[in-house]
């Protein structure tokens, strides 16, 4: 028990300190996470009205944000299988970033499915035996368990890694090596699920394709390494820890090829629907080329387009991938935002327009909607960083048990106490 | 089937019954004063309607999905609602717990050639089934308007022709069909106008609802009068329902429903048209507090063409089986498979 309190209490004494920018940071995003509260606190009380939400176009932004984060989510895996299933030394290092990631995630998408519930304070009827759980019917109760069960996994096996660590003891293989290849397929159905949750109604024709499930796998192996690959360079740049450049590599091509392989898929639906031009297409007609003169989602689509090409034309050049000060993080940016775009606004809006009756009406967030989707992120990336920057005490070995004398018997022979000073960890 | 009759007749009633009497015994005096208060009009209604409101909230926001209720917490929710709502609105409410009749289906018909588009069931709708009457502007029944025979002389020749000059197709006439694209906002002067037939839509009461199927905490179910139903205390707002219904018949409580009292339906049923309260989904339900007390729904009974017939598919006499197999009968949308149980005929 008494090494556990002691992981608690040194890291928050380690994460507590930092260097100005490390400070600035975390009051930024403490800032907008605030805004955040301030929007809920209207939200929840007034209702769903405050958000630009209509009965036509009744999923919107934070839908779209749900869907893709449950991707950045699923990502982690990018780093995990290349470790323990192609045992990539360099990456093994770094897997427990991944995991973090992925839990924070996971809580960004816990909280942006609050703001998209009309009743948050009704959550309770979910629950099991005290409320009614229609599973297997429902494909959300799918996406509830999946999403519990991944958040649940990788914040113990990360956990228990750096925990181990801390502690200077072995990891146990038998207990830690199932959970993680169980988490690898598991990473693998949260967003699964979440493509059947969409693409199982007829009602609505766009996203109503067989195609959806390995399009949300291959967007979301582009975008999520991306994003992990400008956090590795960000802690390369801020922190002591160095990434090795070959597990950077390793990504860059996963989200190379993934990158490709979404161009591909996104293509191939636009030639199966525009070509015969069914009623099935009119969504898509209206995400790119507009329709009846409303033409709000044509400029995004486009810049979505051109953000993938681009990154995937810099990805694909050796010398320009291989460049991390600026054109790897600069194609990883494009990336990250061309996917936000195609697999957020660009795929959840158009899906209702037009509504089932034909109308044709177009939807932009409101401000409410706005500054709480910020203050998802803000809240995501501050969890993010504040596990990382704990994670990366424990692997520089900053942070660790202190009590030698009682306890080191106990450890294994490897174990050499450390002492560094926090300060050092940033510049 | 007299509407005014009917309604007094539960006024007067409400009061008198056992139960009810029994429940505010044993809500205690609190309970007995704020409704003592609450009968006295609608002074009473601004000075002390929060307190028990927000009691009645809490009492509601721990009861179970109504379908797995017993008997006794059934009549416990009813009486709760009851008199939150005589105090929320000033007049005597009655909220029924009737349950579906044995032997009966019910299912609709609608005849889109009598239809004159004159909107008079969208509006009889509403002031029966107690929608919020803006921000949100709710309404079950959509009545689009469709041209007939569009064929456009200007547009005809303005065809696709190739790079060889020869046309590979043409303008001349505008689309409708499984996207309806119908227009369901016309304002003109007089209806029917020349030039066009009216489509009126609401829920379909699928016998295979997607609605349901999606729904994680099953609040929305078929009754087995075959009516989709949706119990508003239970709905977590999520949405679901709404992105599945191919017919564009769930509307959302967006903000607080604002429904004025002087415009308040009081007779109301749980499952039914009872007031709605924020963040949660609701539709048409063939106006089961009525039906299910054998009287015609509100839109059938104003329809002034006799377009809307209403009935018991088990029933080989009632009317909509006689239209089911003597007219051209069809389904919306019928390869969707959802079963409709609202059919559209002609003559
Ligand atoms: S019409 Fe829509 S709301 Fe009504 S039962 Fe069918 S799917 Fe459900
Ligand atoms: S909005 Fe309510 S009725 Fe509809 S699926 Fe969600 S919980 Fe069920």
């Amino acid at each position: 028990m008494k090494p556990l309190i002691r992981f608690a209490l040194d890291s928050v004494m380690y994460v507590a300190r930092g260097s100005a920018i490390f400070y600035g940071w975390i009051i930024f995003l403490g800032f907008l996470s605030f805004l955040m509260l301030l929007g809920a606190y209207e939200q929840f009380t007034k209702g769903m009205i405050v958000t630009n939400y209509n009965d036509l176009v009744s999923w919107g932004l934070y839908e779209a944000q749900f869907v893709f984060l449950v991707g950045v989510a699923a990502a982690a895996v990018t780093v995990v299988f290349p470790s323990y299933v192609y045992h990539h030394k360099k990456m093994k290092e770094i897997v427990v970033l991944g995991e973090l990631l992925a839990v924070s995630a996971v809580c960004m998408v816990m909280i942006f499915i609050m703001f998209h519930m009309g009743r948050p304070d009704r959550l309770w009827h979910l629950i099991p035996v005290i409320g009614i759980f229609n599973w297997p019917h429902s494909m959300l109760t799918w996406d509830v368990i999946v999403l519990n069960g991944y958040l649940g996994l990788n914040a113990i096996c990360a956990f228990y890694y750096l925990f181990m660590k801390y502690t200077g003891r072995e990891v146990n293989k038998l207990f830690y090596m199932p959970l993680v290849y169980i988490s690898i397929v598991w990473a693998l159905s949260i967003h699964t699920v979440t493509a059947f949750l969409i693409n199982t109604m007829p009602s609505r024709p766009m996203w109503f394709h067989s195609m959806m499930p390995i399009k949300f796998i291959a967007t979301a192996f582009a975008a999520g390494p991306a994003m992990i690959i400008i956090s590795f360079l960000v802690i390369n740049k801020f922190t002591k820890l160095k990434i090795a450049d070959e597990a950077i590599e390793t990504l860059a091509q996963i989200v190379t090829w993934c990158l490709g392989i979404t161009i591909f898929l996104g293509l191939s639906e636009v030639v199966t629907e525009l070509y015969p031009s069914t009623e099935h297409s009119f969504s898509l007609q209206y995400l790119i080329f507009g329709k009846h003169g409303l033409t709000g989602l044509v400029l995004w689509y486009w810049s979505a387009v051109v953000l993938l090409l681009a990154a995937f034309f810099m990805l694909l050049t050796p010398s320009l991938r291989k460049n991390h000060k600026l054109w790897l993080p600069l194609a990883c940016a494009f990336t990250f935002a061309g996917v936000w775009i195609d697999k957020g606004m660009g795929l959840v809006v158009p899906a209702f327009i037009p509504s089932p009756i034909g109308e044709i009406s177009e939807y932009a967030p409101s401000a409410i909607e706005i500054v709480n989707t910020l203050g998802g992120w803000a809240t995501g990336l501050l969890i993010f960083t504040v596990l990382a920057k704990g994670a990366i005490g424990v692997l520089l070995g900053e942070l660790k048990y202190r009590a030698a004398t009682d306890l080191a018997s106990e450890f294994s022979s490897e174990w050499q106490p450390v002492v560094h000073s926090s300060e050092e960890i940033c510049k | 089937m007299s509407e005014p009759r009917d309604k007094d007749e539960k006024k007067k009633d409400a009061p008198l019954k056992p139960d009810e009497a029994s429940r505010r015994e044993f809500l205690g005096g609190a309970g007995l004063s704020v409704t003592a208060a609450a009968l006295s009009g609608a002074g009473a209604l601004l000075s002390g309607s929060d307190e028990a409101e927000a009691k009645a909230t809490w009492g509601e926001w721990f009861q179970k999905n109504y379908r797995l209720m017993t008997e006794d917490e059934k009549r416990e929710a009813v009486l709760r609602l009851e008199k939150r709502y005589t105090e929320e609105f000033g007049k005597q409410t009655t909220v029924d717990s009737a349950p579906a009749k044995e032997g009966v289906l019910f299912g609709y018909a609608l005849n889109i050639q009598k239809c004159i588009g004159c909107r008079r069931c969208v509006y009889a709708c509403v002031k029966e089934n107690n929608q919020s009457r803006d921000n949100p502007e709710i309404q079950w029944i959509r009545v689009l308007k469709m041209e007939k025979g569009n064929f456009l002389a200007g547009d005809m020749d303005k065809g696709y022709p190739d790079p060889a000059g020869i046309q590979v197709g043409g303008n001349a006439y505008k689309n409708s069909g499984v996207v309806l694209e119908g227009e369901h906002y016309y304002e003109p002067a007089e209806v029917p106008e020349k030039g066009y037939f009216y489509f009126p839509m609401q829920c379909m009461q699928c016998e295979k609802p997607p609605c349901v199927k999606v729904c994680p905490v099953r609040t929305t179910y078929r009754d087995p009068d075959g009516i989709v139903v949706i119990d508003y205390n239970w709905c977590i707002g999520c949405r679901m329902c709404i992105a599945a219904c191919p017919y564009w018949a769930r509307r959302f409580n967006w903000g607080e429903p604002n429904l004025p009292a002087e415009e308040m339906n009081p007779v109301t049923h749980y499952l039914g048209n009872r007031p709605r309260m924020k963040g949660v989904a609701e539709k048409c339900t063939f106006c089961l507090q009525r039906t299910r007390q054998g009287r015609y729904t509100a839109c059938v009974e104003v329809c002034p063409v006799g377009a809307r017939k209403f009935g018991n598919l088990l029933d080989p006499d009632s009317e909509v089986r006689k239209i089911l197999e003597k007219k051209k009968v069809f389904r919306l949308k019928a390869e969707l498979n959802t079963y409709p149980k609202f059919f559209y005929f002609m003559d």
